[in-house]
């Protein structure tokens, strides 16, 4: 991770069907062992970069290196598929066992029945579903099943693992612990990923740098707590900027909840973390409230801090105030509390939230 | 009631005792209908996985060329091949017609389109994505096809069956182009013909009951096989 290693390129990718362009990117470089997200609504076009990148869709135009080496002229496209893993939102298991089915991309490259053994009840095992070994695919439920998909692609010890929202189609509970052992994985393989969510919480614990999708084109790349809290277009903002978003260190804990140290300001959340720590908290703009009394004593609220508006934004019967607190927060005000309150931009007001209304985000938790 | 029952009788006698003729009409029997199928099934297999995973215009008019062809009938068949068997036909010169390799010919045309348009649906059954998924992992295009195969080998199993069940009961296209000689072309369905033409019903009614029990059989695997992807 320290040296800073370009594991993969591409220049002028252009994906076209039907005349209208699917994709359209004029440049991306991904570091080796960067966590790379791709967030956008649903026909954004992270399906079609991510298959483009894994050269499952033939770009209309443009280049894709791989090492520096460009594929198709200087590595076959065979050889570079054989450097990657990817993982769909299907876990498009085989009709088999488990173990076959995490053996399968091992026994594509004809690796040996011992090693590819090991592999497979290595990754198994890290996947918790030794268990499941001999088991029918057909069988699994649907965390086990992408569970065994994972495990598949981690087999083959990927350079890069290409993940297109493989868990969109579980349901929470499943979902959350299966993006837990994932973190987990990442963490200690350091495997350089890039995958697609329109999650804007899974791409936050889990990568380093978010790109933001629309109508093919990437919007804005950037580290996710950069993204959320200074979207630069409209559409960014509307996708990705509906909460504040403040990377803080523990400084203090006491039972379940802790405070941790925003550019100085103390913000008691509530949640576990350890002691230095540094997390992200993560501010609904409908939980903060505004006052202009500094003398009464903000209701069960625990946080309460002064800031100044800098900029208030219509939006119908709600006004959107972007405040500075020391650190950026935004609240979500009614049209009847703005007036009530004379509330404009430069005006002092007293932001309140509660410590159990912040969700506490921990990146590479170990 | 008497006839069928002597015939009944006679008929089980017949089958106990191994009678040489009728072992050696359902032998060849056997012996023609399975190579069939077993041209039909390479055939069949590789031509309609190669429709099934390629993209090109008429596509759709190929596909109902070969569900039609799922219902040739065997007389039409029996007639073609006649006709291209025939001394001064296209295919004369090969001195063929009115030989099992005929009847071999025949039968493969009749179960190549069934075994064809079931292997063409089996792999356009499976989700389109599984294609991506095992180039992903790194396979070549021979090895994904031959995975998607694999995939789809129930429903492929399923073809066989159709094919084999499909040419051992046809009796015109065999009579057409076997001619029904005895110890030579004669088969279960062109015998059983011919027997009951003669009112050799014992003989005949044996006969039929070697083809049910095949039928049956057939059946009786088809059946497991489509309850085994049913419980899934």
């Amino acid at each position: 991770m320290n040296q800073s290693i370009t594991i993969l390129e591409a220049k002028n990718l252009k994906v076209k069907r039907g005349g209208a362009t699917l994709l359209n990117i004029p440049s991306l470089s991904i570091e080796k062992g960067e966590i790379l997200a791709l967030i956008g609504p649903n026909g954004a076009g992270k399906t079609t970069f991510l298959q483009t990148l894994s050269y499952l869709l033939k770009p209309f135009q443009g280049e894709i290196f791989f090492r520096g080496k460009k594929v198709e002229t200087n590595i076959s496209v065979l050889e570079y598929r054989r450097k990657l893993a990817m993982v769909f939102q299907e876990p498009l298991l085989f009709d088999t066992t488990v173990f076959n089915n995490v053996a399968s991309g091992l026994k594509i490259r004809g690796m040996k029945r011992k090693e590819i053994a090991d592999r497979v009840m290595e990754q198994l095992e890290r996947f918790g579903i030794s268990h499941l070994s001999r088991r029918s695919a057909k069988t699994l439920s649907g965390g086990e099943a992408q569970r065994a998909s994972l495990a598949r692609a981690f087999a083959l010890q990927p350079e890069i693992l290409l993940l297109d929202e493989p868990f969109a189609s579980l349901d929470p509970p499943t979902h959350e612990s299966l993006i837990e052992d994932l973190e987990h994985i990442l963490y200690r393989t350091r495997t350089t990923t890039i995958f697609a969510t329109h999650d804007r919480l899974e791409a936050l614990s889990l990568s380093d740098r978010v790109a933001v999708m629309n109508h093919g084109m990437i919007q804005q790349m950037g580290p996710p707590e950069e993204v959320m809290n200074y979207p630069a277009t409209e559409f960014v903002a509307s996708f990705v900027g509906v909460e504040t978003i403040l990377p803080g260190k523990v400084i203090k804990r006491n039972g379940g909840s802790f405070i941790a140290s925003v550019e100085g300001k103390e913000i008691e959340a509530v949640g576990e973390a350890h002691l230095g720590e540094t997390v992200l908290l993560c501010i609904r703009p409908e939980n903060v409230t505004l006052s202009t009394q500094p003398h009464r004593e903000a209701t069960s609220a625990r946080n309460l801090f002064v800031g100044r508006i800098l900029k208030i934004v219509p939006l119908g019967p709600y006004q959107k105030a972007h405040l500075d607190c020391g650190f950026p927060l935004v609240a979500y005000v009614t049209t009847h509390s703005l007036e009530e309150l004379s509330l404009n931009e430069g005006k002092e007001v007293r932001a309140s939230f509660k410590a159990t209304a912040i969700h506490v985000v921990r990146k590479g938790a170990g | 009631m008497d006839l069928i029952l002597d015939g009944i009788k006679k008929a089980f006698w017949l089958l106990i005792t191994f009678d040489p003729d009728v072992m050696g009409i359902t032998l060849l029997s056997l012996q023609i209908s399975g190579t069939a199928t077993l041209v039909s099934l390479l055939i069949g297999i590789s031509t309609g996985t190669a429709i099934a995973l390629s993209q090109f215009p008429g596509k759709r008019f190929i596909v109902s060329l070969v569900n039609t062809g799922m219902g040739l009938p065997p007389v039409v068949v029996g007639l073609f091949v006649t006709i291209f068997l025939w001394r001064s036909g296209p295919l004369g010169f090969l001195g063929i017609l009115y030989t099992p390799t005929a009847m071999i010919l025949a039968q493969t045309v009749i179960a190549t389109p069934i075994v064809m348009g079931i292997s063409l649906a089996a792999i356009q059954h499976l989700p389109p994505k599984l294609k991506l998924q095992i180039l992903a992992l790194g396979a070549t295009r021979l090895q994904m096809v031959w995975i998607l195969i694999k995939e789809a080998k129930l429903p492929l199993l399923a073809g066989v069956m159709a094919g084999f069940g499909g040419v051992i009961s046809e009796v015109g296209a065999s009579i057409m182009v076997g001619g029904n000689i005895k110890g030579y072309s004669r088969v279960l369905t062109t015998a059983t013909v011919m027997e009951t033409s003669r009112g050799n019903f014992d003989i005949a009614i044996a006969l039929g009951i070697i083809l049910l029990l095949l039928a049956y059989f057939i059946n009786l695997i088809l059946t497991q096989i489509q309850q085994r992807e049913r419980s899934r």
